[in-house]
């Protein structure tokens, strides 16, 4: 599905990530840890395109990222949905709207797909805030609405970075719900965190595999977590 | 590819033309600026319709008429008169002779001599108008019989004053071309200018666009719509203003001569509806150009 391959990444004139080997199996689930800085941002725009390796090969369903073209790139994204930090809306348009943009850029008409959207809005909690514009919505219902936009197109892999990091342990417990359900639906599932207390919560309802950055390396993190 | 755009950019994309944000200092600029362009090309326009109708109506009128000169010892200026007359109207292709009366001689002298110019007591020469046939005549076997009955007849065709003339007039409409072709030139590059700002301006709005997995096509679409959209409407009302500012000109009067013609005549009032559409494809070119090459630097 993605798979990275003895990747190496450089940022800034030294290397922040180095060989890594990483293969992401369908409806596997996946945290990534590490202290802030060690590269756990890079390593999922690596898994989605944005970057590309310095070295080594990232294959995104089945094809080398460096044989794909702008578009390839884009049409291989549409089946990748990808939760910021800072979500990324575009603030100028409601809620709503901004739920439906993956399904506009791929050319299919969002009014055709209301059923989808309102589903998905009440899924998230948010069906009473669909004509909200982002700057309106809280920390945690941004995320909320960052997790129905990534899951809109209903990709293959979720890919999640910091998705708890502006939210109360409360918000944070029932993003994770949200992401186990979409597990449990068959998305595979990868989410970058420093939070360990998520990772504890969600071994208990999740067979997760844990990766550790350390030292520019990938590690699987043992029972110290 | 183009084409797809084309359709896409007439059909349009409800939701395409909404993710750019609605305002912006760039695309108020487009808007003024092609107004502007717009404006000026109008007065462009009219100045290179209004000289090609004047190398035309120069070129026409003076190709018909010629006039022959007799200047003859006072005692002979009857005779060669009366002699060249004759020739000219037994010559092939000429339609019309006639000998100027010494009012209407003075009249012609009156501008540079005042109006009480006795020509009875000058040498002035005797001049006879000659308008032609529509197939003309042979001025140089003209020349030849004039040159063997009246010695002092002189034939000028008008050629060594005309030619000047048309080439200027020529010259003028030339450059009322160039000039509507450097206003398109600034006005995409004005535009190619605010594309690129607005879509630095608009970075967040394009690595959202990409995130959920935009092609570049539709990403400069969104742009290209709404420049193509703002440069149509702002040169729509530079046209407007333009043709208005034609039309509260001066009408034509001899006294003001070339300046009061310059506007537009009959079905010549329909070549400025041209402008906006012309500006917004050089809109569209400039911005597709534009975007596409920026999204291709952008990582």
């Amino acid at each position: 599905m993605i798979e990275l391959q003895n990747v190496t990444h450089s940022y800034g004139g030294g290397e922040l990530l180095s060989d890594i080997t990483l293969r992401l199996q369908p409806g596997s689930f996946h945290f990534l840890t590490g202290p802030s800085g060690a590269g756990k941002s890079t390593l999922l725009k690596l898994c989605y395109g944005e970057l590309r390796p310095a070295a080594g090969n990232v294959q995104l369903f089945g094809r080398d990222l460096g044989d794909m073209d702008r578009d390839a790139i884009a049409h291989a994204r549409r089946r990748i949905g990808v939760v910021h930090q800072d979500c990324q809306f575009l603030d100028h348009l409601p809620l709503r709207d901004n739920l439906a943009l993956p399904l506009a850029v791929s050319d299919r008409d969002p009014a055709a797909e209301q059923g989808n959207l309102d589903e998905l809005l009440s899924w998230v909690g948010l069906s009473a805030r669909a004509g909200a514009r982002p700057p309106e919505l809280s920390g945690g219902e941004r995320q909320r609405a960052a997790l129905a936009r990534a899951v809109i197109m209903a990709p293959d892999v979720v890919l999640a970075d910091e998705p708890t990091g502006n939210v109360d342990w409360d918000m944070s417990q029932r993003l994770l719900t949200l992401l186990v359900e979409l597990n449990r639906m068959g998305k595979t599932i990868l989410i970058a965190t420093h939070d360990l207390a998520l990772i504890r919560a969600a071994k208990s309802q999740v067979a997760a595999r844990v990766l550790r950055i350390k030292d520019r390396q990938l590690q699987l993190a043992g029972a110290d977590l | 590819m183009v084409l797809i755009t084309l359709r896409a950019l007439i059909a349009g994309d409800p939701q395409a033309d909404r993710v750019v944000p609605p305002t912006g200092f760039t695309v108020r600029l487009t808007m003024f600026t092609a107004g502007a362009m717009a404006f000026l090309a109008v007065f462009a326009l009219a100045l290179s319709l209004a000289t090609g109708r004047l190398a035309d109506r120069w070129s026409e009128a003076l190709a018909r008429t010629a006039t022959v000169r007799i200047s003859a010892p006072e005692g002979q200026m009857q005779t060669q008169t009366e002699a060249a007359l004759q020739v000219l109207r037994t010559t092939p292709g000429i339609g019309e002779v006639r000998a100027l009366s010494d009012a209407e001689q003075r009249a012609l002298l009156a501008p540079w001599f005042g109006p009480d110019l006795p020509v009875d007591t000058l040498p002035v020469p005797q001049l006879i108008e000659v308008a032609e046939t529509g197939d003309g005549y042979d001025a140089e076997g003209l020349r030849l019989r004039l040159s063997a009955e009246a010695p002092g007849a002189v034939l000028d065709d008008h050629t060594r004053w005309r030619r000047p003339l048309v080439q200027a007039a020529d010259r003028l409409r030339m450059l009322g071309l160039v000039s509507i072709g450097l206003i398109g030139l600034t006005t995409a590059a004005m535009i190619t200018l605010s594309a690129n700002a607005a879509l630095a301006a608009n970075a967040g709005v394009v690595r959202v666009l990409r995130l959920v997995g935009a092609r570049d096509v539709y990403i400069a679409r969104a742009f290209v719509r709404r420049f193509t959209g703002r440069t149509l409407q702002g040169a729509a009302a530079g046209t407007a203003l333009g043709m208005l500012a034609i039309a509260l000109l001066p009408g034509v009067s001899t006294a003001g001569g070339f300046l009061t013609g310059l506007g537009f005549h009959g079905w010549h009032w329909l070549w400025p509806l041209i402008i906006p559409i012309v500006a917004a494809g050089v809109a569209f070119w400039a911005t597709r150009m534009a975007a596409l090459r920026m999204l291709r630097e952008i990582t």
